[in-house]
């Protein structure tokens, strides 16, 4: 789906997407679950549509960065302050993302650049675009049980801090600690595995 | 991973964030590394001994505003360039003025004398360990820093590493006009700078590798 919205523009200037997209993201900050999915959810699609435009020859990484990108987003979340445009926050972590996969690209063509005439074309018939080619679910599997455990209680699961404290045998602090760090390894396990 | 699965994943169960969070974890990073850079020049250099009669100088307080005011500028950077998608555009100016203006006070003060006393006046007592010392004592402050903004997400790691670089070298440059005896700004808009710039190559050369995230 790459539905492309057409520009309305509020009083204030700033974008209908724009507006709902920051009104769920600030109601995710304070804790709405709901709101949070919903934002995360929007902001994919859009983000999936600008990945498609800025990687014509690369479609297979799509979704790959956009996993990528999902989880920085989240990962940084503490980092949004209310008075800048949501847009120009969210952009700037996607080009980061971006420049990232294309240093990665540029390094590994290197490599394979006396071997292969033509690394994209097998690549690309080959995989669905709509597919992630890195499995996060495996990565997630790799890591150590101090990360691992309370991603998937709290964060799969859907157990709360306490239960999954208990299940642990470690304090609630300890499960949000594991939490926050886990999914900070998760992202660097994506880069390293891009 | 379907990237649906992943947002379930990332949505549930979500903590509320504290937004004053990293303003408080960056303020701790501030005052630690000033403090270990007091703490380290109080014992490895000494206070100057003439301190109680130095403050009375205005040029004490000239050469204080100098390094305090480089460090405003370049914390008010890091702050910036810490948070995705804040611009910084010409804000640099706010680090190349306090420089610029020690460099004209440079060019007033060796306008003033004799040619041959200018050398003397720029070179002071301490120049072969000034820089050095500065760039020592910048290294807990630099350490704070670095742990402060890895929290954060930079996305111009090397420009974000210069900025910490030269927060540290500032830092420490206030705590050491605590020390150093020399006064001229001939003296000090040379080799302070000179201090100052160790830490803020230094955190050029590593910023892309410590702030990957």
């Amino acid at each position: 789906m790459t539905t492309t919205s057409p520009p309305e523009q509020a009083a204030d200037g700033r974008s209908a997407a724009e507006t709902r997209l920051r009104h769920c993201f600030v109601l995710g900050l304070g804790g709405d679950a709901v709101q949070y999915r919903l934002f995360l959810h929007d902001l994919g699609s859009h983000l999936r549509a600008y990945l498609r435009r800025r990687l014509p020859r690369a479609q297979a990484d799509v979704e790959d960065i956009l996993q990528e990108t999902l989880l920085a987003v989240h990962n940084a979340r503490h980092t949004y302050r209310n008075d800048q445009p949501l847009t120009a926050w969210v952009h700037a972590i996607a080009r980061y993302k971006l420049m990232d996969f294309f240093r990665a690209h540029a390094r590994r063509e290197a490599l394979h650049e006396p071997f292969e005439d033509d690394g994209h074309l097998f690549v690309d018939s080959d995989v669905e675009p709509a597919d992630a080619r890195r499995d996060v679910g495996q990565l997630l599997e790799a890591l150590p049980d101090r990360h691992r455990l309370p991603i998937v209680f709290v964060k799969l699961q859907g157990l709360s801090v306490a239960e999954a404290a208990q299940r642990c045998g470690i304090s609630e602090s300890a499960v949000k600690v594991g939490v926050h760090r886990g999914l900070k390894a998760l992202a660097a396990r994506m880069r390293g595995s891009s | 991973m379907k990237t649906d699965d992943l947002i379930a994943m990332l949505a549930n169960e979500t903590e509320p964030v504290d937004r004053r969070a990293p303003g408080r974890r960056i303020a701790l990073a501030l005052l630690l590394g000033l403090a270990a850079a007091t703490v380290l020049m109080a014992a490895g250099l000494g206070l100057r001994p003439d301190l109680g009669e130095a403050i009375h100088r205005p040029m004490f307080w000239g050469r204080l505003g100098y390094a305090g005011s480089i460090g405003a500028a370049a914390l008010w950077l890091t702050l910036r360039l810490s948070r995705p998608g804040v611009r910084i555009g010409a804000r640099w100016v706010g680090v190349a003025a306090p420089i610029l203006a020690g460099w004209i006070a440079m060019a007033v003060v060796l306008a003033q004398v004799s040619a041959d006393a200018r050398l003397p006046l720029l070179l002071g007592h301490t120049w072969r360990v000034c820089p050095v010392l500065i760039a020592l004592l910048s290294a807990p402050s630099f350490a704070a820093m670095l742990w402060a903004v890895r929290g954060m997400a930079p996305v111009r790691p090397r420009m974000t590493g210069a900025a910490v670089g030269l927060l540290a070298g500032a830092t420490a440059t206030v705590a050491y006009c605590l020390h150093c005896p020399e006064m001229s700004p001939a003296f000090w808009s040379f080799w302070y700078l000179l201090g100052m710039t160790i830490p803020t190559v230094v955190g050029t050369l590593i910023g892309p590798r410590v702030f990957r995230w």
